[in-house]
This record gives structure tokens, C-alpha cells and sequence, in this order.
């Protein structure tokens, strides 16, 4: 009886109350958007609905052994696991049948699994097991490499295996290493191509004016000379050489202004040439007047002009067109109200019918009559806004907001690294769900199909999460145990 | 601790997760509470409106017998889905229509800029009004045709072939009448002329709504909230006519190979016991499918049969105007019973001269009218016009104005048929436009004492005159509906109008009405045992043979009956107008024609003069 007294007093009721009721909710939520009105019985193994609760049943049996079992063995275990999980996904790519384009999932007979969610949680264990170990930094450059490289290898694996949405998720792992000491530096570059991507897709084929130029580059080369000032001016408290560089710039548009009365002047060519001269100068002074730091902001303007060049040739050419036309969905760049808009316009309509209260628990008609598609799985969180409207919506984002917070709580009480690198991966991974998930459904990020932790139907992912945050808990009660 | 400088980016962090819940927080905000067009898309999705029509309201003659009802009719529907194999050549010979027909209604239905609700999951209308031969034609074989299907409507039919200007009909509504009143959608069927129309609000009930839940793919689902919101279809009111259909029947025949039209009113009452309309047509040809065929067909016949010329035809009133001129005249003290004006076969002042036929001279006030005298209302007129206890010419033509005007002349009595004509009755600064203001005289307006000139009435106002007379100075508006079911007729077409005369003047005329029936113009129009009054016209209708006209009542006390005839172009009044008159008085006095007129009867019904018309029609419709 030790034991169980042990479990109820170290266990973190907070979490596995918001869980319980995140999968009630969930299961609830699950029954309303496959509810056909022909169904007439809650229960049954024909139905989702009833296939779910047999999926949380088993999610609870997962939940009870991992706080039986000793926490110890997952950092012991957690190279192995890592690279055993690799070896599946690896395998995977090649024995998986084709379901909708991926080779992602694994047959058996009736019951099918992704590997892809084993590998999110391998990689959160692999991580913490890495960078826990003596002498670890950020600031090693082979420290960090190995860790970016952990990370990259199942993202590619799962990439081969053509799971898009389930790659991007390991991106996330990049907010954990931000807080284990990855520069900030990296998450402002970071920042600032993404900011790029989002000047030069949608407007470089726009003109900066009649037919002359490229507005989208002009604006890109304008943003990356106004970061390289803020850099400047932040390293430099007296601002002259920003002054400088404002100065040259303003000498280059005077001139091209002037140019313009005679002839069509490409404005974007002028705004390069200033972040060119830009990145020389700032060279010049670092080589001439020593003054370090410059090298690294012209590397920054030289990178940047690079990125904003190959943006464009990677929309186009590397992306594929359904992804294409995804990512123009949410820039407002194209309609498409047939296809990847017509579901994001449905599942907006689905929420915005809503309300305050919502329609009612299985009033909803616009998923009743499956306007929305992936109702039960993907875009679950339409259901809930339908039907329960901006109470139910906005109270499922503040149980993950409590849930995110009650587990960074546990990260930052951790006196073991490879807990608190555990605890922080396993926020990024959920974090990046919600983001995508939820951000689809209202129409704010583009279309990826990845599900949202603890609402969305099918097993592997419920499993995955569950077993992540039950294993979570279970390093928790294994410390306090230690340090009572 | 190893990283505890790296502690601080827990709030960076926690701020990163607080952000992105707000920023959702505020799109939820803005998606479900301040965006209401979601809603109405949802709704729009998922609820399949189907309406119920409701079947249009019947229309009894004044003795209770069914005028107007409905009857089925079949729309072939097509469920684009469902069509799989199917025989193109044999449906389109079934149905009767080219492979091209067939070819171009299948795109039509596609085409979701002409056809907004399509689907293919629900039936769409292929073809409507089907014809009972084809219908069944098309049962027997139907099972060969998967994804068509049969959609039961309601049309017209009419259980007398009379009426038909009258009665009016229906047909789907116009684009602008459904931007208009949002009532109306795509082929919903609307009154289009006649009662239909000016009774549309009545006729046409209210139409139900079945809220059907339709899914992502259009298939219906079932009904919303088992039908709780649904509402029931409201039948059309009945419509109960002062229209006696038997008249009506006998006006059609008499005036059968004609142009022209009769008004029959109860006087007291202003209900409208016949309205003939000729040429007329026959209104169970004016629905269905053949309906725009059948309008095309009558719009170019040159005598045009859809005109109804108890309201729309604009006529010199002829000799029937003299009638108001007496009383106009009396009332003001020019003349009374006893003036006498001399007529030496017509009105001749210097070069000015008015014919006249012969008759006795000079004539009193009765022997005028019975005799119907142009010099006498010449004379008449002029004395009023130029006389002295008026300021000027113009004083005095305002007061003939204002008082003709209180018969109904010269502006829309307000009956219950549309496109009603107001006719005219013209003004001094008419007469200033024409010879210049303060240069006209007497002389030059002269023609409008016998109604010819600038004086243009209708029949209907013509009709109203008599019923005055035959009233002795009031009349109701002429209507033709009796009453509503469930709902009082409205006031205007109770109220009577008084005229600015008299009843006294009124006796003096009736006498020369009578007088005119027992021994002066309009002897053909006498019946034995019922005394008539009347006043025939010869309206000249240059260069064309006069307009034939004649207006009556009777009995003299007490009238039932107050009647317009104009037999356009075919001479004298007494020749058509005065003996078709006299036999639609007589039947609706006695409800039969005696045996010694029915040879009379036979005559009339079997002149035709309609190929004497040519193909030029100066009948005018405007203003």
C-alpha cells in the first residue's frame, strides 16, 4: 500500500484531471461530428464514436501501467528506443501501403499505426538523454549539431514517407533547444525568414508600379536593410554608421527617383545594390576597425538577399502544387473555393454559425451534413465551435493553455535535465499541434493534416500523447519521490 | 541547476503560448460573435427550403357558378445523378421535343448561373406544364428513364371559354417582378392580365415552406426539427364576380366577327354584369406550355384580341356624350326641357357647318336627345361658352369641365381590371396650345357638344355615364368583384359619386332616352314589356366607316341594367349597337330571348365585319 499512497500523494492531479476532461470532451465531441442521423445507439464498434471509447479505454490501461512502471528505464531506454524507432520508420517507408499519398501507416489486419507518433516521443526521450549529458552546451558546436541532427533525422525519414504535416512537427523541438541555450539569435533569423517567405511569395510577381518591378523584392530587400540598422544600432550606441547606412540608401532612391523621370527604373535593383553596399561597408569596418560583430550582420544581409532569391524558386518549384495552392489559400492569394479552400471555408462557416453558446450538443448541421470534411479527425475543432460556440472554443484552447502551463511548471521544478528537456519537448509538440490544428480550422495557417491532442479520433495519436504526458508524470512522481 | 541563466526564457516561452491562445481567442471572437453571415451560410448549406404551393384562389360568376379553378399539372423533373442509361431518342420522341431541345435544357439545368439551386441530387425542372396526352404518354414508359421523375402543379382551366379579358390569366414571373417582391421566385406563377392580375394578392394565397436538411453532396437528409418550423401553405381567397357569365356569353356571340365591346353595369350597385371584350380568344388556350406561343400568335393579329377594349380602347363617345351635355347645360341654367334651337339639316355659322340628319325642327331639349339633334348641342354648348355671366370663354369651359368631370370622364374611374384608360376631356390651355392663348372661340371647340373632337372616353366610362343617368345623378364605381371571401370588397367600391347636377335635369333626359327608343334614333332597341331608355351614337372615326354606339338602361324605374355597346366601323348607331343592346337587356331582365327576336339574335351573332377592317387598326392605347 506504500506504493499507491506514494502515487496519490507525488502524481499531478492538475494534469490528469485536464486530460480526463480533455477526453471526455474529446470523445463527446468525437460522437457528435461522426453522428449520422440514421445512428441510434450511443455505443457500438460499427460507429466511431464507439471505436474511440475503445480507443480511450485502452488510452487508460496505457495511462495506469506507465505509473507502474519504474521512470527510470526511459532514460536508460532512450537511445535504443530512438534508434529502434528509426529503423521502423525507415522500414516503414518501404513496406507501408499507399493511403492518400503516404507511406505512413503499418497494417495489421484490422488495426493500423503511424510511426510517426512513436517517433515525436522517441525523439523527446533522445533529446533529454542528449542533453543531459556532462558538460553539454549549446554554445558546443558539436553539441548543438548532434542535437539539430537528432532532430532532423526522423523529420527526413518521415518527409520520405511523403507525411508532410507529421515532419513539420519536429520544428518544434527548436523551442525546446531555445530554452536549453539555443541563441536567440537563431529564432530572431528565424523569424526574419519567415517574415521574408511571407513578403516575397504573395508580391513578387506584383509590380511596384504600372508594370515595372517587383514589389515583393523591393520590400524584402527594404525589410532586410531596416533589420540590419537594428542590428547596427544595437551593437553601436552612437548610431553614425546607421546613419551611414540610412544616408547611402536615401542617396540610392534619390537617384533612382531622379533616373525615373527618363527612364522605367527597377526599384527592387536599387534596394539591392543598397543592402550589397550595406553588407560591405559593415565589412570594411570589421576588417578595418575591427569591430566583430559586423561580420556577423553582413553574413546576416548577404543570407538574407540568398534566402529572398531562393524563397521564390522553392515556392514554385519545389513545393508541391497542392501545397502551393495551400499556402495561397491562407495568403489570400487564390480562392479555390473547391478544394482546399472550399474546406476551410466550410469549417469557418461551421464555426462562425456557432455563436456565443453554440447550436447545441448534435445540432450542428453544418457537420452533421459533412460540409466539413475530416470532421472527427483533422478539423475536430470545428464540431466544437459549431456546437458549443465561443464557450466551448475558447474554453478547449484555455485547458491546453492551463495544461501547457501546468507542464512547464513540472519542467522548471525538475532538478534532472532530462526531465525538464522532456517536459519542454513534449509543450512543443502539443504547442505545434494546437497552432496548426486550431489555426487551420480558422483559417489562419495553412491546411496540414495533423490532429489536435486528446480531441481528435483515431488511436495512435491518442495513444502517442497519452503516452507522452503519462510518461511526463511519471518522471515527476519518480523525482519528488526522491527529494520529499 | 546548470542553465540558470537560460531560466528567464521560460516567460519568453509562456508569453509565445499566451499569445498564440489570444490570437485564436480573438478570431473565435471575431468568426462567431461579430460575423453574422456565417450563420446565414450555414443555414444557406444545410436547409433546403422546398415550397409548398398553395392552390390559387376560385372565381364564381354572380350566381354562384364556377368561373375559374385549378387543375393538375405535370412538371417532368430530372435528377441529374440518377440519370444512368437512358434511351435519348426515345424520351425526346415521348415528350415530343429534338434531340437539340433535350441537349440544351440538360445544359441549362447545369448551368448554375441560370439555374442558382442546382444540385444533382434533388429533381430539377426538365419540362413544365406537361399535357395530360403526353403525361400519359410519358407514365406508361417512365420506368425506362431512371432519374426522371413527375412533380404535380396546378394550372388554370376555365369552365366557360368566355370572359377571357376579364377573367385575364396567369404565367411565371418576370426577372424584375422577382427583384422587385421578394414574394416571388423563379418559376412561380403570377396574375399576368385581367383579375388575375388586380386581384393577385388575393387570388394567389401564401405559399408554404418545408425545411428539409440537405447534405454536403445535396442529398435531403430529412425534414429540420421534424417539421416544426415548416409552415402550411395558405389556399388563395375566392373570388365572387358581379360578372353574369351567361351575359358575358351572350355579349361574346352577339359581338362574334366584330370589333367592339359592351359594358353592362348594375347601375345600382356598380358591379359589372358583362364586360365583352371582341375579337376575344379563348382563355383555356392562355396556359400551360402553349401559352407564350398563343400570346405571340394574338399580339400580331391585327385586330388585336388581347386588347381589352372595355378599358383600354380610347373612343369618341359620339352622340351618348350629348347626354352629359344636357345635363351640364341645364344644370347652369342655358337651357331647360323646354329650349328650343333651330337644325336645318346640320349647324351652319358663316363658313362652319355641322351636319346633321333630318328630322323635325326646331327640337326641344327631349326631342333633341331622342333625335339626336348636333345642331341643337352646337347651339347649346356655344350659348354657355359665350355667355355673358362669365368673366371670359375660359371661366366658362372650366365650369363645363369640372362638371363633365363629376360623371368619371377624363381620368381612371378606378375599376378592378389593370391597364385602365382615362380618356380625356380636354382643357383650356389645350385649346391655348393648339390656336394660341386667349384665340380660340366657341366655334372652334364646337365638336366636342356631340363628342367627337377632343373628348375621348371608354367604354367603361360611357357605361358609367348611363349608369348615372340610369341612377339619376350618382354612380358607384364600376368593379367587377362582388365580394371577397372572408374580407369586405373595398370602400371606394361602395361610395356613390354624386354629380354636380340635379336630379330633375336628370328626368328630362331620361324622358328624351325614352323618348329616343320609342320613336327617335334608337327604335330597334325596344322590347315589349320592359321600358328602355337609351341614346344611340354615330362616332365618326375618319376616314373609316363611324364607330356604331348605343347606351341604355332599363327598366326605366328602378333600373337593373345600364349598357354600353360600340360596334367599331360599322355605321350607325342604330345598326349594331341599339338591337345587340336590346337583346342583352332583354336576357338579363328575363333570362331568355323571346322566340320572335331570336331571329334578330341569329342575325347579329352571324355578321361578320371584322375582314372589312383591313389590316390598319387606329385603335389608340395611349394617353
Amino acid at each position: 500500500m506504500e506504493r499507491r499512497i506514494r502515487l496519490a500523494q507525488t502524481i499531478d492531479w492538475w494534469i490528469v484531471a485536464l486530460y480526463l476532461i480533455m477526453i471526455i470532451f474529446g470523445w463527446f465531441n468525437v460522437y457528435g461530428a461522426s453522428y449520422d442521423y440514421t445512428q441510434t445507439t450511443f455505443w457500438g464498434f460499427e460507429y466511431r464514436s464507439g471505436k474511440q471509447l475503445i480507443w480511450i479505454a485502452c488510452a487508460l490501461v496505457i495511462a495506469g501501467s506507465i505509473l507502474l512502471i519504474d521512470g527510470k528505464i526511459y532514460e536508460q531506454m532512450a537511445n535504443l528506443f530512438y534508434w529502434a524507432m528509426l529503423l521502423l520508420l525507415l522500414v516503414t517507408i518501404f513496406i507501408a501501403p499507399n493511403i492518400k499519398g503516404s507511406h505512413s501507416w503499418l497494417v495489421f489486419g484490422p488495426v493500423s499505426f503511424q510511426p510517426a507518433e512513436l517517433a515525436k516521443l522517441a525523439t523527446a526521450l533522445a533529446m533529454g538523454k542528449f542533453i543531459s549529458k556532462t558538460g553539454f552546451s549549446m554554445g558546443n558546436r558539436r553539441d548543438a549539431i548532434g542535437a539539430i541532427g537528432l532532430i532532423m533525422l526522423p523529420c527526413m525519414l518521415i518527409i520520405l514517407q511523403s507525411e508532410t504535416g507529421s515532419a513539420l512537427v519536429f520544428f518544434a523541438f527548436f523551442l525546446m533547444l531555445y530554452r536549453e541555450g539555443l541563441p536567440g539569435v537563431f529564432l530572431m533569423v528565424a523569424a526574419c525568414m519567415v517574415v521574408l517567405f511571407l513578403i516575397i511569395v504573395p508580391l513578387s510577381d506584383l509590380p511596384v508600379y504600372h508594370n515595372v518591378g517587383s514589389l515583393g523584392f523591393m520590400l524584402a530587400f527594404i525589410f532586410i536593410l531596416l533589420v540590419v540598422m537594428g542590428c547596427v544600432i544595437a551593437y553601436e550606441s552612437d548610431g553614425t554608421t546607421m546613419l551611414h547606412i540610412l544616408g547611402g540608401t536615401a542617396v540610392l532612391f534619390a537617384i533612382a527617383g531622379l533616373l525615373n523621370i527618363w527612364f522605367d527604373v527597377q526599384y527592387q535593383i536599387f534596394a539591392l545594390i543598397a543592402v550589397i553596399g550595406a553588407a560591405i561597408y559593415l565589412l570594411f569596418l570589421f576588417l578595418y576597425r575591427s569591430k566583430r560583430s559586423y561580420i556577423w550582420v553582413a553574413l546576416f544581409a548577404i543570407g538574407s538577399v540568398g534566402v529572398s532569391f531562393s524563397v521564390d524558386y522553392f515556392f514554385d518549384h519545389i513545393l508541391e502544387p497542392h501545397q502551393q495552392t495551400r499556402i495561397k489559400v491562407v495568403l489570400g492569394m487564390e480562392k479555390d473555393p473547391k478544394g482546399v479552400g472550399y474546406n476551410v471555408n466550410q469549417s469557418k462557416i461551421a464555426i462562425g454559425s456557432g455563436g456565443w453558446v453554440g447550436k447545441g450538443f448534435l445540432n450542428g448541421t453544418q457537420t452533421k451534413l459533412k460540409y466539413v470534411p475530416e470532421q472527427d479527425t483533422d478539423f475536430i475543432y470545428c464540431t466544437i465551435g459549431e456546437e458549443h460556440g465561443f464557450v466551448g472554443a475558447a474554453g478547449v484552447l484555455c485547458l491546453f493553455g492551463l495544461l501547457f502551463y501546468r507542464i512547464m511548471r513540472i519542467a522548471e521544478n525538475q532538478r534532472d535535465t532530462f526531465t525538464r528537456v522532456y517536459a519542454y519537448s513534449i509543450v512543443s509538440i502539443m504547442l505545434f499541434h494546437v497552432l496548426i490544428n486550431v489555426g487551420m480550422v480558422l483559417g489562419i495557417t495553412p491546411v496540414i493534416g495533423i490532429p489536435l491532442p486528446f480531441f481528435s479520433y483515431g488511436g495512435s495519436s491518442l495513444w502517442s500523447f497519452t503516452v507522452m504526458l503519462f510518461i511526463l508524470l511519471r518522471l515527476d512522481m519518480t523525482q519528488k519521490a526522491r527529494f520529499r | 541547476m546548470i542553465n540558470d541563466e537560460l531560466q528567464n526564457r521560460k516567460y519568453v516561452i509562456g508569453g509565445l503560448i499566451a499569445l498564440i491562445i489570444l490570437i485564436f481567442i480573438a478570431r473565435l471572437l471575431f468568426l462567431q460573435v461579430f460575423t453574422e453571415s456565417y450563420k446565414e451560410s450555414a443555414e444557406g448549406n444545410a436547409f433546403l427550403k422546398r415550397t409548398i404551393f398553395p392552390p390559387r384562389g376560385l372565381i364564381y360568376d354572380r350566381f354562384g357558378k364556377l368561373l375559374v379553378y385549378n387543375r393538375p399539372s405535370y412538371d417532368v423533373m430530372v435528377t441529374m445523378k440518377e440519370v444512368t442509361s437512358l434511351d435519348t431518342m426515345d424520351f425526346c420522341n415521348t415528350l415530343g421535343i429534338t434531340k437539340e431541345d433535350f441537349v440544351d435544357r440538360m445544359n441549362e439545368i447545369k448551368d448554375k448561373k441560370i439555374n442558382h439551386n442546382y444540385s444533382p441530387f434533388t429533381p430539377q425542372v426538365f419540362v413544365n406544364q406537361l399535357l395530360a396526352d403526353d403525361y400519359a404518354r410519358l407514365m406508361e414508359k417512365l420506368y425506362r428513364f431512371p432519374g426522371f421523375s413527375i412533380q404535380q402543379r396546378t394550372i388554370r382551366d376555365y369552365a366557360y371559354k368566355a370572359a377571357a379579358h376579364a377573367l385575364g390569366s396567369i404565367g411565371e414571373v418576370s426577372r424584375t417582378t422577382i427583384e422587385k417582391d421578394d414574394y416571388y421566385k423563379m418559376g412561380d406563377y403570377i396574375g399576368i392580365t385581367g383579375l388575375e392580375k388586380s386581384y393577385e394578392n388575393e387570388l394567389r394565397g401564401e405559399k408554404g415552406v418545408q425545411i428539409m436538411l440537405r447534405d454536403s453532396r445535396g442529398r435531403i437528409k430529412g425534414r429540420y426539427a421534424n417539421g416544426a418550423y415548416d409552415e402550411e401553405p395558405v389556399a388563395g381567397k375566392t373570388l365572387r364576380l358581379g360578372l353574369d357569365i351567361e351575359l358575358q356569353m351572350l355579349g361574346e356571340r352577339l359581338m362574334n366577327g366584330k370589333r367592339g365591346s359592351i359594358v353592362a353595369i348594375d347601375p345600382s350597385t356598380g358591379e359589372i354584369l358583362a364586360a365583352v371584350s371582341s375579337p376575344t380568344y379563348d382563355p383555356t388556350l392562355m396556359v400551360g406550355r402553349q401559352r407564350s406561343a398563343m400570346f405571340k400568335e394574338l399580339n400580331a393579329n391585327p385586330n388585336k384580341p388581347l386588347l381589352d377594349r372595355t378599358v383600354m380602347a380610347r373612343y369618341p363617345p359620339g352622340s351618348t356624350f350629348k347626354v352629359a351635355n344636357a345635363l351640364v347645360l341645364q344644370q347652369n341654367n342655358i337651357i331647360n326641357g323646354g329650349t328650343r334651337y333651330p337644325c336645318h339639316r346640320g349647324y351652319t355659322v358663316g363658313h362652319f357647318h355641322l351636319a346633321c340628319h333630318s328630322h323635325a325642327s326646331p327640337l326641344d331639349l327631349y326631342g333633341a336627345i331622342a333625335n339626336s339633334c348636333n345642331a341643337y348641342f352646337c347651339a347649346g354648348l356655344r350659348a354657355m361658352l359665350d355667355n355673358d355671366k362669365y368673366k371670359n370663354i375660359t371661366e366658362a369651359f372650366n365650369i363645363w369641365r369640372s362638371d363633365i368631370m363629376t360623371f368619371g370622364f377624363g381620368k381612371k374611374l378606378g375599376v378592378d381590371l389593370p391597364h385602365e384608360n382615362g380618356g380625356n376631356v380636354p382643357t383650356t390651355k389645350a385649346y391655348d396650345r393648339v390656336h394660341g392663348k386667349g384665340r380660340w372661340r366657341s366655334l372652334n371647340v364646337v365638336s366636342i357638344s356631340i363628342g367627337q373632337g377632343e373628348v375621348v372616353a371608354t367604354a367603361m366610362q360611357i357605361a358609367n355615364l348611363c349608369a348615372n343617368v340610369a341612377n339619376r345623378g350618382y354612380w358607384i364605381t364600376p368593379h367587377m368583384v362582388k365580394y371577397i371571401e372572408n374580407q369586405p370588397i373595398p370602400e371606394k367600391y361602395k361610395e356613390k359619386h354624386t354629380t354636380a347636377i340635379e336630379k330633375r335635369y336628370y328626368d328630362v333626359c331620361v324622358r328624351g332616352m325614352e323618348m329616343a327608343i320609342l320613336g327617335g334614333t334608337a327604335k330597334g332597341g325596344q322590347i315589349p314589356g320592359i321600358e328602355v331608355c337609351g341614346k344611340t351614337g354615330t362616332a365618326q372615326d375618319p376616314p373609316r366607316k363611324d364607330h356604331s354606339v348605343f347606351m341604355g338602361f332599363a327598366p326605366k324605374v328602378h333600373p337593373k341594367i345600364a349598357i354600353m355597346c360600340i360596334v367599331e366601323n360599322s355605321g350607325f348607331g342604330a345598326t349594331y349597337a341599339v338591337p345587340i343592346s336590346s337583346l342583352m337587356i332583354e336576357f338579363y331582365l328575363r333570362r331568355k330571348i323571346s322566340p320572335q327576336r331570336q331571329e334578330l339574335l341569329d342575325r347579329m351573332a352571324s355578321t361578320v365585319l371584322i375582314h372589312n377592317y383591313g389590316t390598319q387598326n387606329k385603335i389608340s392605347t395611349d394617353n
